[in-house]
C-alpha cells in the first residue's frame, strides 16, 4: 500500500463533493485527507484526495471519478515530481517561563506564532505531512492543546 | 394542446407548438420536454409536490401516462419497456414516500445499465432542508445507484437538464438518471426555450475503439486453439445483434452469453454453448476453464459468471470489450483492452477478423454438448417446471418477449426457454430484484403491442407487485403472467437443502392467495394446471386469449436447478444433480 496524491477538477455544484466522498466510502477506498478550493477556472474546483492505495486500486479510484458527471479531470500527482503542502494550527501550552525554549523549536522549523495568550500560543506551520508530524511530535511534551490541520494541497512540479 | 388539436396536426405541427416561447409553468416545460423527446408513455403515481405536474397532465391529451398501483410497480415498467424497446424509460413519482418507493427500482436500473429518467417531486425549494412534510433527500440517497442525478433549483435549468438527462441516460455506458423537481420549480412561469444541444465537458463517453487494439485482438484469435466468446448485457444494449453474429461466423469461436447476454446471440445457433456460471451449462462452464483465449463482449466478469475469480478461466489470455473502462480489469487481468461501444468496435474487427484455428476446439465443445445437455428428471404424474418453460419455448418458437422475476424459475428460464430475438430476455440480473418480473412485462408490452409477452414469477416475487394486475385488466394489456407455483421460495430452500443441510427456515409460502381468484378479483382471466396435460391446454387457451391471461402452473416443490456451482467453488466444479 502506498499513499497517492490524486488531483480532481470537478464542477463548482452542490453536492460535489459528497459524489466524491461518498464514491471513496462505498467502494472502499480510503480517504487520508481531503482539500477543496476554487481551482484557476472560474466555475471549476480543484479537490487534492490523499488514498492509500495499491497501483491496481488507485487505477480504480481514477476511472470510477471519471464515470462521475462532475469530474473533469483526474491526476495521480504521485506519479511524477510533485509540490505537496499542508498547513497546521497548533495551540500549545506556554507559560512565559517555557517560551523561549517553544520559539527556538519553531524557529527550525520556520514556523511562526500567530497569537499569543497567557498561557498558550498558536503556532502555525507550512510543509509536506512529514515536517508537520515531527513539528507536532516536538511540541507534545509542552502539552498540545488544539490541533487542526488542513490537509495536503499539491500540484505538479515544472 | 387538446385531443381534436393531436388529431388533425401532422407530426412537424405537434412540434413546432411544442416548441413556441409561450409563458408556462415549470410542469408544462417538462411535459413539452418529454414529448419532444418522444417519450410514449410515462409510468407513475402522484401526490402532494406532483399536484403541479399532474395538473399539467389534464388536459394535455399527447401525454400517455399510466396509473400503477405502486411506485415500484411504475419503475419497473418504465424499466421493462426500456429493456424491450431500447428506449429512454420514464416514471414520476411525488417527493418522500413516493421518491423513495422508487429506490429498489432504480437500483435495479443501476446494475443493468437500463436508461430512466426518473422525475421526482419534492417540497419547495424554501422547504428544503426543514424536514418539511414528505420531504426526503432523494438526490442524496440516489447517489449511489443513480448515473447522474439533479435537483433543479431554477425553473430556467429545467429544460437543459432534461436534454442532460435523456443523453447521460441514453449514451455510453447507460443507466438511470433522476431529475428532483421542487414544487415552487414546477408552479413558476417562464418563457419556453427549447434546449437543443448538450455540452457536458465531463462526459464524454468513448466509442470509437483504439484500432491498436483491435488488431492485437484480431492476431490473437489468429493463433487462438481454443478461443471462447463471452457476451454479456453491452450486446444487448447496444443493438449489436447482427454484428456479433457476424463476429462469431467470421472467427468461428463458440459463443457462451450470461444472463443477461441470453437474446443477444440467437439460441438455435451451433456455436453457442448456453449461459456460464454460477447455473450454467457444462459445456459453457468447462470451455471457460479450458479456453486458451477469452473475449469478453460487453460482459462485466460478474462474480455469478465467474465464480471463485482466482481459478476462473487459468489457462485464457483475456481480451474485453467494454464502454466503461472501468470494468476492464476490474475483475480479471486483461491482456487487450478495448474501451468502446460493442457495435462499433465489432463493426471494425468484422472488416479484418478472420478465423481461429478451431476447428479441433469445436469439435470438442460438441462433444461436450452431446454428453452432458441441461437435462431434468421427466414426469407424467407430477408437473415439472422445467416442462413448462420448454413448453412455453417450444409453442412460441422463442420467439416471444420474456421477462422473468427473480429465483429458480429465472434461472429455468435462462437455461429452457430458447431466445432468438434480440432484447427478448428482461430480467433483473445484478440486483436480483423480487417483484420485477410481472411489472417489467407491463412496461415490454407496452413497448411491443402486437408482440406476445410472457411473464414468468415464482408464486414469492408475484405477490411482490401482484397489484399491478389492475393495470393489465384496465388497460387491456395482454400479457401473459406464467405463475410457477412450487409453494415455497424455491432459490432459498435450494440453498437450505444444498448449503444448509436441510434446514428450512422460512420458506414456506402456505398462505398464499389463490392465484386464479386473484386475477379474477382484478377481472384478469385465471387459469391452472396441474398436470403436463393441464399445462398445455391451459397454455394453448392463454394464447388463444385476447387480453391478459394468469396461469397458475402448480409444479413440484422440491425441485432443484443444476447445474450449480456453489459459492467459493470454481466454475468447472458443477454440482449435476444427475441423482436426483
Ligand atoms: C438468482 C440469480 C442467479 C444468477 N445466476 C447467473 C448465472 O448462473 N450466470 C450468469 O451469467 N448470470 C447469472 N446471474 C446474473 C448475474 O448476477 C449478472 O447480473 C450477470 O451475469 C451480468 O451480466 P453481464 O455482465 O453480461 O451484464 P451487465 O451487468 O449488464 O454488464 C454489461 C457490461 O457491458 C458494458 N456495456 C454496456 N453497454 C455497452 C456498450 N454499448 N458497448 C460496450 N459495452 C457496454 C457495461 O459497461 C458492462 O460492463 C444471476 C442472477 C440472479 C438474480
Ligand atoms: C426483494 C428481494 N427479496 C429477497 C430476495 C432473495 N431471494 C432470491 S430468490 C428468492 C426466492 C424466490 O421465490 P419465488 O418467487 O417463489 O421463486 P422460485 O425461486 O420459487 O422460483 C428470494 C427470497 C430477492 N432476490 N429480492
Amino acid at each position: 500500500m502506498i499513499k497517492h496524491t490524486i488531483s480532481v477538477l470537478v464542477n463548482d455544484q452542490p453536492g460535489v463533493l459528497q459524489r466524491v466522498s461518498g464514491l471513496f466510502g462505498r467502494r472502499g477506498y480510503n480517504i487520508e485527507s481531503i482539500t477543496v478550493g476554487p481551482s484557476e477556472e472560474m466555475g471549476l474546483s480543484r479537490m487534492v484526495i490523499v488514498t492509500l492505495g495499491d497501483h491496481k486500486t488507485v487505477e480504480q479510484v481514477s476511472k470510477q471519478l471519471y464515470k462521475l458527471i462532475d469530474v473533469i479531470k483526474v491526476v495521480d500527482l504521485s506519479a511524477g515530481a510533485m509540490v505537496a503542502r499542508e498547513l497546521a494550527l497548533i495551540k500549545v501550552n506556554a507559560e512565559p517561563v517555557k517560551r523561549p525554549e517553544i520559539l527556538g523549536v519553531i524557529e527550525t522549523f520556520r514556523a511562526s506564532v500567530v497569537d499569543i495568550s497567557p498561557t498558550a500560543m498558536i503556532v502555525q506551520v507550512v510543509g509536506n505531512s512529514d515536517k508537520i508530524d515531527a513539528m507536532v511530535q516536538l511540541l507534545e511534551p509542552y502539552g498540545i492543546r488544539e490541533l487542526t490541520r488542513t490537509g495536503v494541497s499539491a500540484m505538479t512540479r515544472g | 394542446m387538446s385531443i381534436e388539436e393531436r388529431e388533425v396536426l401532422s407530426k412537424e405541427e405537434v412540434r413546432a407548438k411544442l416548441l413556441q416561447p409561450d409563458v408556462i409553468s415549470g410542469s408544462e416545460i417538462l411535459l413539452r420536454c418529454l414529448l419532444l423527446e418522444e417519450v410514449e408513455c410515462i409510468f407513475g403515481y402522484p401526490g402532494g409536490a406532483v399536484l403541479n405536474i399532474y395538473d399539467a397532465m389534464y388536459g394535455f391529451a399527447n401525454i400517455n401516462h399510466i396509473l400503477t398501483r405502486h411506485e415500484q410497480g411504475a419503475i419497473h415498467a418504465a424499466d421493462g419497456y426500456a429493456r424491450a424497446s431500447g428506449k429512454v424509460g420514464v416514471c414520476i413519482a411525488t417527493s418522500g414516500p413516493g421518491a423513495t418507493n422508487l429506490v429498489t427500482g432504480i437500483a435495479t436500473a443501476f446494475m443493468d445499465s437500463v436508461p430512466l429518467v426518473v422525475i421526482t417531486g419534492n417540497v419547495a425549494t424554501n422547504f428544503i432542508g426543514t424536514d418539511a412534510f414528505q420531504e426526503a433527500d432523494i438526490t442524496g440517497i440516489t447517489m449511489p445507484i443513480t448515473k447522474h442525478n439533479y435537483l433543479v433549483r431554477n425553473v430556467e435549468d429545467l429544460p437543459r437538464v432534461i436534454k442532460e438527462a435523456f443523453y447521460i441516460a441514453s449514451t455510453g455506458r447507460k443507466g438511470p438518471v433522476l431529475i428532483d423537481i421542487p414544487k415552487d420549480v414546477s408552479a413558476n412561469k417562464i418563457p419556453f426555450h427549447h434546449v437543443d444541444k448538450v455540452d457536458i465537458r465531463g462526459y464524454n463517453p468513448t466509442v470509437m475503439p483504439n484500432k491498436l487494439q483491435v488488431n492485437k485482438l484480431i492476431q490473437a484469435i489468429e493463433q487462438a486453439e481454443s478461443p471462447v466468446i463471452l457476451a454479456g448485457g453491452g450486446v444487448v444494449y447496444a443493438d449489436a445483434q447482427e454484428e456479433l453474429l457476424e463476429f462469431v461466423e467470421k472467427t468461428q469461436i463458440p459463443i457462451t452469453t450470461t444472463l443477461l447476454g441470453l437474446s443477444g446471440f440467437s439460441s438455435a445457433h451451433p456455436l453457442w454453448m448456453g449461459m456460464p456460471g454460477m447455473h450454467g451449462t457444462y459445456t459453457a462452464n468447462m470451455a471457460l476453464q479450458n479456453c486458451d483465449l477469452l473475449i469478453g463482449i460487453g460482459a462485466r466478469f460478474d462474480d455469478r459468471v465467474t465464480m471463485k475469480l482466482s481459478a476462473f478461466a487459468p489457462k485464457a489470455k483475456i481480451a474485453h470489450i467494454d464502454v466503461d473502462p472501468a470494468e476492464i480489469g476490474k475483475n480479471v487481468k486483461t491482456a487487450i483492452p478495448c474501451v468502446g461501444d460493442v457495435k462499433t468496435v465489432l463493426a471494425v474487427a468484422n472488416q479484418t477478423a478472420k478465423k481461429a484455428k478451431s476447428e479441433a476446439w469445436i469439435k470438442h465443445i460438441d462433444q461436450l454438448k452431446a454428453e452432458k445437455p441441461l437435462r431434468y428428471i421427466k414426469s407424467d404424474s407430477e408437473l415439472k417446471p422445467q416442462y413448462v418453460i420448454e413448453m412455453l419455448s417450444d409453442t412460441t418458437n422463442g420467439e416471444a418477449f420474456v421477462t422473468t422475476d427473480v429465483g429458480q424459475h429465472q434461472m429455468w428460464v435462462a437455461q429452457y426457454y430458447k431466445f432468438k430475438n434480440p432484447r427478448s430476455m428482461i430480467t433483473s440480473g445484478g440486483l436480483g430484484t423480487m417483484g420485477f418480473g410481472f411489472p417489467s412485462a407491463i412496461g415490454a408490452q407496452m413497448a411491443h403491442k402486437g408482440r406476445l409477452v410472457i411473464s414468468v414469477n415464482g408464486d414469492g416475487g408475484m405477490q411482490m407487485c401482484a397489484q399491478e394486475l389492475a393495470i393489465c385488466a384496465i388497460h387491456n394489456i395482454p400479457v401473459k403472467i406464467v405463475v410457477i407455483n412450487n409453494q415455497v421460495l424455491g432459490m432459498v430452500r435450494q440453498w437450505q437443502e444444498i448449503i444448509y443441510d436441510n434446514r428450512y427456515s422460512h420458506i414456506d409460502l402456505s398462505g398464499s392467495p389463490d392465484f386464479v381468484k386473484l386475477a379474477e378479483a382484478y377481472g384478469v382471466k385465471g387459469l391452472r394446471a396441474t398436470t403436463n396435460e393441464e399445462a398445455q391446454q391451459a397454455w394453448q387457451e392463454a394464447l388463444a386469449t385476447d387480453g391478459p391471461v394468469l396461469i397458475d402452473f402448480q409444479v413440484r416443490k422440491d425441485e432443484n436447478v443444476f447445474p450449480m456451482v456453489t459459492a467459493g467453488s470454481a466454475i468447472d466444479e458443477m454440482i449435476m444433480g444427475d441423482s436426483e
